[in-house]
This record gives structure tokens, C-alpha cells and sequence, in this order.
């Protein structure tokens, strides 16, 4: 499915794939065109993910985030949802091989808490980036995928169905 | 994000944006059904169901058939199941993520080439 047909002037990106490998995983997998190193300081250095973890069409706002990214250290995730209600993510790092690999959990649903690991893998000049998650359960992966994707992108889905639902709105 | 409106994918996101449009596509997986049981089984009007369906239908998603004066929906040509719906919806979130982290490797790669340089005088 190519959704860039119409003639939009952006620059060819890597795609996302994502796949359900599993009842109890999803592998999300990316290129980039950059040594591991680079890509592993954009993971790794709170200043910049910061900058990439929560995208632009994301209506959520990050209040905070603390990391000390080292096996045993934790991670936490503040953001400000409508500006009534906080909501936060936290875990802590299982594993941090420099320019490979990390693992850290995910606690802020308690039992139900994924794991997830990112793999770097250099490919010539490029980097193969697997990010897995395994949930203890089928159930809690599917209330993952159904409701944590969405959640994020609720606000640019209602904008677009705004303009779906109204009549001759559709082009 | 107007502007990409046409595409088909847009027009199954947009679809994919309301719960309520989830569970049906769930549903329909699982048997096909008329819009008044679907109705009854998310608890809303006639109306309300209609419209979803609509945006459902337009989107390729669900498609409808009326016998007599029942109007029959099941999974449509698009053939997106629940599952395949929600990872769409993941992907999308990921996808724009590494969008702009892709952005920040850019920004670091520059960054190392003018060091690189500035070493080199």
C-alpha cells in the first residue's frame, strides 16, 4: 500500500513496518541511514529523545521526562493530557549495550507491564533498528495496539473524521 | 494532515479513529450483522450506527447489502480485521516517531561532519 501517491514533495523515508509476531509480541522494525552509534545517542540521550519520542501530530505534551539509562536505573514519562489529568510511563532498564541494544520494562500498567527491546544492527552505512515488545498476555497486547496507538493519535484522527463525516467533505 | 485526505489509507484511519468503529470491525469478524444488532450491541440509535457504518463503508471497510428491510453489513473489500486495523494504527504511531527521530539523526549526523572538519584544520 503506497499511501504517497498524490504527489507530495516529501523526501523518500525508510518505511515502519510493524508486525504481530506473536499472540504475545509486535516487532516494529525501521531503517536509518546512520551508523548504530548515532542512532543509540538519539535513544540514549534524554535531551534528544525527548524531542523525537512524542511527534508533532501527537496531542499530547510531555511534561517531564527522567532517565538514568543503565541496567537497574529507571526511565518516567510525564505527559499532560487536556491539561486536567497527568498521565506517566515508567520502567526500568533490563539491559544497555552500548550502540546494540537496550531492554527496559514497562511498569505503569502493573502485571500486564511489556517488555521491550530495541536492537541496532549496522548494514553498511545504514542501521536496521528492531524494536520487540512481548506482553505477558495476548490480551494485554491487543489492549495495547487497540487503545495505546490511538490514544496518542485521537486528536489528528477526530480532525480528519471531522472532515470525513460532513457531507462533501470527502474529496 | 487535510491535505493527504483521498488516499484510502487516510480514509481507513479516519475510520479507525472511533472506538465505537473498532468494535464493529470486531464484530464483523466474527459474523456478519444488520445495523439494528449492531445498534443493540454498542448500545446506540439507528442513527448513530448508520453513521458509523457510513464512514465505515466509504472507507472501503464494511460492506452492506440490503435484503428486504434489513440492511446486512459485513467486513469489506479493504478486508482490514480487527487485529490488522490496530496494527495499522500502531504503525502509524511508530511510523511517526522514527519520522522525526530520523529528523534528530540527521541534525547529529551534520553535527559530526562539521566537528570532523573543524579536526581536521
Amino acid at each position: 500500500m503506497n499511501a504517497r501517491k498524490d504527489g507530495e514533495p516529501k523526501p523518500t523515508k525508510n518505511r515502519t513496518t510493524v508486525e504481530a509476531k506473536s499472540e504475545r509480541e509486535v516487532v516494529v522494525t525501521r531503517t536509518f541511514d546512520a551508523p548504530a552509534r548515532i542512532v543509540f545517542q538519539a535513544w540514549t540521550t534524554p535531551a534528544l529523545f525527548k524531542r523525537w519520542w512524542v511527534p508533532k501530530s501527537m496531542p499530547l505534551a510531555l511534561l517531564s521526562y527522567e532517565a538514568d539509562i543503565r541496567v537497574g536505573g529507571g526511565y518516567r514519562l510525564v505527559f499532560d493530557v487536556d491539561g486536567t489529568k497527568t498521565m506517566a510511563f515508567f520502567g526500568k532498564y533490563l539491559e544497555v549495550t552500548p550502540h546494540s541494544r537496550i531492554v527496559w520494562t514497562n511498569d505503569e500498567s502493573g502485571e500486564d507491564g511489556a517488555v521491550t527491546t530495541v536492537t541496532l544492527e549496522e548494514k553498511g552505512d545504514k542501521t536496521l533498528q528492531v524494536l520487540h515488545e512481548l506482553y505477558r498476555s495476548k490480551g494485554a497486547r491487543d489492549a495495547a495496539l487497540a487503545s495505546g496507538a490511538y490514544d496518542g493519535m485521537g486528536e489528528t484522527f477526530e480532525q480528519l473524521d471531522e472532515v470525513l463525516v460532513t457531507p462533501g467533505g470527502t474529496s | 494532515m487535510v491535505q493527504h485526505l483521498g488516499g484510502h489509507l487516510d480514509a481507513s484511519f479516519a475510520a479507525l479513529s472511533d472506538a465505537t468503529r473498532r468494535g464493529v470491525l470486531e464484530q464483523l469478524g466474527r459474523a456478519d450483522a444488520s445495523i439494528t444488532e449492531l445498534a443493540e450491541t454498542f448500545h446506540m440509535t439507528l442513527t448513530g450506527m448508520k453513521k458509523h457504518v457510513g464512514v465505515l463503508e466509504r472507507a472501503g471497510l464494511v460492506a452492506t447489502e440490503k435484503v428486504g428491510r434489513v440492511r446486512t453489513c459485513k467486513l469489506g473489500p479493504s478486508r482490514l480485521s480487527g487485529e490488522t486495523a490496530w496494527i495499522e494504527g500502531y504503525r502509524q504511531l511508530w511510523s511517526s516517531r522514527f519520522d522525526e527521530l530520523d529528523t534528530i539523526i540527521e541534525e547529529l549526523k551534520r553535527k559530526e561532519n562539521v566537528d570532523e572538519r573543524k579536526k581536521r584544520r
